[in-house]
């Protein structure tokens, strides 16, 4: 990933794209905060929703809420139940599971889905303010790992950051 | 004084720790022991030939043609259905990084508050309510993590599983969540073999014999008698076993969990999981979504291995050097801070050293204390894996888990108590562990066992 994201976005040019590599190279890590798996409907796979306290100063709480939000419908997609998943069961018994040699599963492409969801988040939300999302999947679907960074840079990046989060409403 | 770090390209199933194998470069994943498995290779192998051998020429000339061809399908099934359980990734769970453990544990301490010196801490629990029904997880000191709901941890394999069911030695591998539906039509599969191979045996010996007479046609064909008797072992053990696991996914329950008692009895609470619905149940189980292995086995990672060290280290370091060879994969943290420590000391004047130094003490103390509590469960699972080896010889449908059942849960406290001479209400404890379902000689055979193990336990 190398070169900035184009900066325009309706209209506002006082949004800063950080490159994610510049982010790795110029700021260091300042925390980790786990958000858990929410089991209170079972095992299928969902994450709590609640704001941990470390990202207060951070980020808005409704772009948060948002997006783990929208990963926890992505994953109930992929475990879902129904007609599809039932066809697909019974023509891969059918085929002594061989099929899965030339196809993908309904899941395998929800995850690339939620793969591509996760790097446009990182890239447009939460990498200007100092935060990256780690894709769950690389936890062992237990944990959405967010990285909190500190700017080593000058002070006029972290008020650049500052101005970022008040000016972008999404 | 220089370390040349050479930084080469590994995949990452060369550095996941567990007690796994790995074949074809990542994809093949399997337990240590494949003994068995071998022999339910031979097995099947060999009685199918031996029945496409002798039998199927006969058959296909007098009965018809079609049998063979049943027979072949029905083999083709069951031999991909053993290997895809077999060389499958059960649902493992990695092993929290770090950082996760430090945050888990930086939470423990937060809500266990202040334990006055000299008593223990309180155990590692954590309380969720699954569809209005409250389920305790417990913490894995092995993998650093609370397990989910269903997992629990294997001590063959050394790796917690999702949706554990129980470790075959059959089939040479855990049976887990990603594998279970394949395991379940491998049993099913092969009892049909076994039924179908067992009446055609029977079915042609006596075509023949009207021809030819009963002793000439044993001649004839000598293949039969062998198939004859392990068609008639097989079939109760696999038949008695697929009717098991139809019971469990009937009630989508694990067999972990049956063992247990978790959903059995009058106080304890019913089973969260089940739809109250036994065809949703079943559909769920077998019909569900595959899930995708969580262990990147052959993703790439950098591996950074020192090339040559000239330092002036201080001597303790060379001693930490062995204890890393050996037991590398125990621990994320030791290791790393070995590492970090080495190329630290290269710098630096006496009052770094000396806090390296302790860092190094530090890291050691750590390690040794890792290295005593695997000692001790290695010990233990010598024994009891000799005489589970053999009960699952003798009882093939009864394969009692290892690892946190009943049986070695009463087996620690009785050595425990043994050792403190405190009075052994192992038996008691034995008893109200056990469900009620299970007959009463199960429970004979059990208490039997545990006292043969615990002598080995003593001259180990």
């Amino acid at each position: 990933m190398q070169g900035l994201v184009p900066t325009a976005t309706d209209g506002n040019m006082a949004t800063e794209f950080h490159n994610l590599q510049e982010l790795r190279h110029s700021a260091s890590l300042a925390n980790k905060v786990f958000i858990q798996r929410d089991y209170s409907e079972g095992t299928t796979c969902k994450f709590q929703t609640k704001f941990p306290s470390e990202l207060e100063s951070r980020i808005e709480r409704t772009l948060f809420e948002d997006t783990v939000k929208t990963l926890n419908n992505y994953y109930a997609e992929a475990e879902k139940i129904g007609g599809q998943s039932y066809l697909e069961g019974c023509l891969a018994c059918a085929t002594a599971y061989l099929i899965f040699l030339c196809m993908e599963t309904r899941y395998e492409k929800v995850l690339k889905k939620i793969a591509k969801y996760i790097q446009e988040q990182n890239e447009k939300i939460y990498a200007p303010r100092g935060l990256l999302i780690t894709d769950p999947i690389e936890r062992g679907m237990r944990v959405i790992e967010i990285s909190i960074y500190e700017d080593r840079g000058s002070s006029g990046s972290s008020s650049g950051s500052s101005s970022v989060s008040g000016s972008t409403a999404r | 004084m220089s370390a040349v770090m050479i930084t080469r390209k590994v995949r990452k199933w060369e550095k996941l720790p567990g007690k796994n194998t790995f074949c074809c470069d990542g994809r093949v994943m399997m337990a240590r022991q494949k003994g068995v498995f071998y022999l339910t290779l031979f097995l099947i192998v060999g009685t199918c030939s031996l029945f496409f051998a002798f039998e199927c020429p006969y058959l296909a000339v007098h009965l018809s043609p079609a049998i063979p061809v049943f027979a072949a399908v029905l083999f083709l099934f069951v031999m991909a259905m053993l290997l895809r359980t077999s060389f499958s990734d059960p649902g493992v769970l990695p092993r929290a990084l770090p950082e996760e453990a430090t945050f888990i544990e930086m939470e423990i301490e937060a809500a266990n508050g202040n334990v006055p010196a000299g008593q223990r801490p309180p155990p590692r629990i954590r309380n969720v309510q699954i569809n209005n029904q409250i389920v305790k997880l417990k913490y894995c000191y092995t993998c650093k993590i609370f397990r989910p709901p269903r997992a629990s941890h294997c001590s063959i394999c050394d790796n917690c599983v999702d949706r554990f069911d129980h470790h075959c030695p059959w089939v040479g591998n855990c049976v887990g969540k990603r594998n279970y539906r394949y395991f379940y039509l491998f049993t099913l599969s092969l009892s049909l073999l076994t039924i179908y191979i067992f009446t055609f045996d029977i079915v042609h010996v006596v075509m023949r014999s009207v021809d030819n007479g009963f002793l000439n046609t044993l001649k004839e064909t000598p293949g039969t008698v062998l198939e004859v008797l392990v068609c008639f072992f097989t079939l109760w053990s696999v038949v008695g076993l697929t009717g098991f696991h139809t019971y469990l996914i009937s009630l989508n329950q694990t067999t972990n969990e049956d063992i247990k008692g978790s959903w059995s009895g009058k106080n304890r609470i019913q089973n969260p999981y089940s739809h109250k619905n036994i065809i949703k149940n079943c559909c769920e189980v077998l019909c569900g979504p595959t899930y995708p292995s969580v262990l990147d086995r052959r993703g790439l990672m950098q591996e950074d291995s020192p090339v040559s060290t000239t330092c002036t280290a201080p001597p303790s370091s060379s001693s930490i050097a062995a204890p890393q060879t050996t037991v590398s994969t125990d621990t994320n943290a030791a290791p790393s801070s070995f590492t970090h420590t080495n190329s630290k000391v290269d710098q630096g004047c006496e009052a770094q050293n000396n806090e390296y130094r302790a860092d190094i003490k530090e890291s050691c103390n750590q390690l040794y204390r890792v290295l005593e509590r695997r000692k001790n469960v290695c010990v233990k699972r010598r024994a009891i894996s000799c005489v589970s080896t053999y009960c699952s010889c003798l009882y093939p449908f009864l394969i009692v888990q290892l690892n946190e059942t009943a049986f070695l849960r009463s087996t620690n406290i009785y050595v425990i108590s043994h050792l403190c001479s405190k009075p052994k209400k192992y038996l008691h404890i034995l008893n109200n562990a056990v469900p009620k379902s299970l007959s009463s000689m199960l429970l004979t055979i059990i208490q039997t066992l545990q006292v043969v193990s615990v002598t080995l336990l003593r001259f180990l």
